[in-house]
């Protein structure tokens, strides 16, 4: 699984059109084994974007009708930036009872998880994990994926900006060169407590260098940053 | 009582908002003399509460601001990447997993435990939201009290000496600490599950069976 979530992340991250990132959208719903995968974006002016796996129809009668206004997962996020699991949002009201139940009739499952995400200017996206599984296999399979879900939501929602700007130059993406320093050393075979102590820092210090790394360069771990960062030519071993 | 609040859910609680800012007033502005900007109403905020920041806040019981501190992940503007560059080796520190906790106050004459019981909080908040660590800019005198409630510190980088020195600190969040500082500030896990649940929603079993 390890091993395709790195194959997939660097496709997303060589994605160049909303096109080829709404067919990644799907190819991961395949590997992360779940019913749906959504990614839904909304910048400052109101303008939408959304790469997918639920039903057109239920898509376009969710457009339709307007139920981001009472979706608990859209009312809840909302100006949010904790994930959050679905069974912790008000399902209660009536209208809201009335709208799961539509959602459940058109292959939306019982079980979610929700990332918001705010990025600049105003821009807001939540990417879900939608599944249908009793909550004991849920709370399995959420606590093994919820930190690469977390960093999936914020890669997807940086390739989806990136691609509304025309560019792929994001700025402050840079490694510093002691982040660069502590994938050199990883690179060259070091045990973190070696490249730490060759760099005369803690190892707390080294692994909060390589979370950063890690991020920056859209890699969803060490071994995986560190490839990235050859391929990007970084890296001088 | 332990708060967990959106800068947009301060509204709510007049009382609890207007007594927070003021003590970071008294806290930050005179008693510590750090550069920091108090309104005409004596109250300290600064451009990272604008951001809708998560506080955590202990609730006095006549309503009042105890203690607090503030959260926002380091994905977006942060005081350690806008200020303090120098002190993380020029470590731009960013991801979801890591959130910078910032204006840790204590109120005038707070009782001993809300130290504990707000650092109790943000590792609620660590272990519930799956983070990896806190990174914090932080004033000497305050390292003493981190070591004491067992939860200290890895000290990136320090500015100036001795008291007044001014430090960037990590933190690794985990169930142990968690557990650690249930102890320190004595409340039950049983108590401390309610005060998050309250904030962030009960898992309720029922929206499953329904399915």
């Amino acid at each position: 699984m390890q091993g395709k979530l790195e194959t997939f992340i660097d496709l997303i991250n060589q994605a160049e059109t909303l096109d080829q990132l709404q067919s990644h959208i799907l190819s991961l719903r395949d590997l992360y084994e779940v019913e749906h995968l959504v990614y839904h974006s909304v910048n400052s002016t109101g303008q939408q974007y959304a790469a997918l796996t639920y039903e057109s129809y239920w898509v376009d009668r969710y457009l339709d009708q307007d139920y981001a206004r009472i979706d608990p997962v859209v009312v809840g996020c909302y100006q949010r930036f904790h994930p959050v699991d679905w069974k912790r949002l008000d399902w209660s009201g009536k209208a809201t009872r009335g709208f799961l139940g539509e959602a459940m009739d058109n292959g939306v499952g019982n079980q979610g998880f929700s990332v918001p995400i705010r990025g600049p200017n105003g821009q807001f996206a939540l990417f879900t994990v939608n599944h249908r599984v009793t909550d004991e296999e849920w709370f399995k399979y959420t606590g093994a994926h919820v930190r690469d879900l977390i960093l999936v939501a914020h890669f997807i929602n940086q390739k989806a900006l990136e691609i509304e700007r025309g560019t792929d130059a994001l700025p402050g993406q840079s490694l510093s060169p002691r982040e660069t320093d502590a994938l050199t050393l990883l690179a060259m075979g070091y045990s973190r407590a070696q490249a730490s102590e060759s760099l005369s820092i803690s190892e707390h210090t080294l692994r909060v260098y390589i979370e950063s790394a890690r991020f920056k360069l859209g890699a969803v771990n060490t071994t995986h940053a560190v490839a990235r960062a050859m391929v990007k030519g970084l890296l001088v071993v | 009582m332990l708060r967990y609040l959106y800068g947009d859910q301060l509204h709510n609680f007049p009382k609890l908002r207007n007594t927070m800012f003021k003590d970071r007033a008294d806290q930050f502005h005179r008693r510590l003399g750090w550069d920091v900007y108090v309104n005409r109403a004596g109250e300290e905020r600064d451009q990272y509460d604008l951001m809708n920041p998560l506080y955590v806040i202990w609730q006095r019981a006549d309503g009042t601001h105890g203690g607090s501190l503030r959260f926002l992940p380091t994905v977006s503007d942060t005081m350690v990447n806008d200020h303090f560059l120098h002190l993380t080796g020029g470590v731009r520190i960013e991801s979801p997993l890591v959130w910078e906790c910032t204006r840790f106050c204590l109120a005038p004459e707070a009782a001993p435990l809300v130290s504990a019981a707000l650092m109790l909080g943000g590792a609620e908040m660590g272990v519930g939201f799956h983070l990896k660590h806190a990174v914090g800019v932080f004033d000497s005198r305050m390292v003493r009290i981190y070591r004491r409630l067992g939860w200290g510190p890895t000290i990136l980088g320090a500015d100036g000496s001795g008291r007044d020195a001014i430090s960037v600190g990590l933190w690794e969040f985990g169930a142990p600490v968690r557990d650690r500082l249930l102890r320190k500030a004595g409340v039950s896990a049983e108590v401390s599950q309610l005060w998050f649940d309250r904030a962030f929603g009960v898992e309720k079993q029922q929206f499953a069976a329904s399915a």
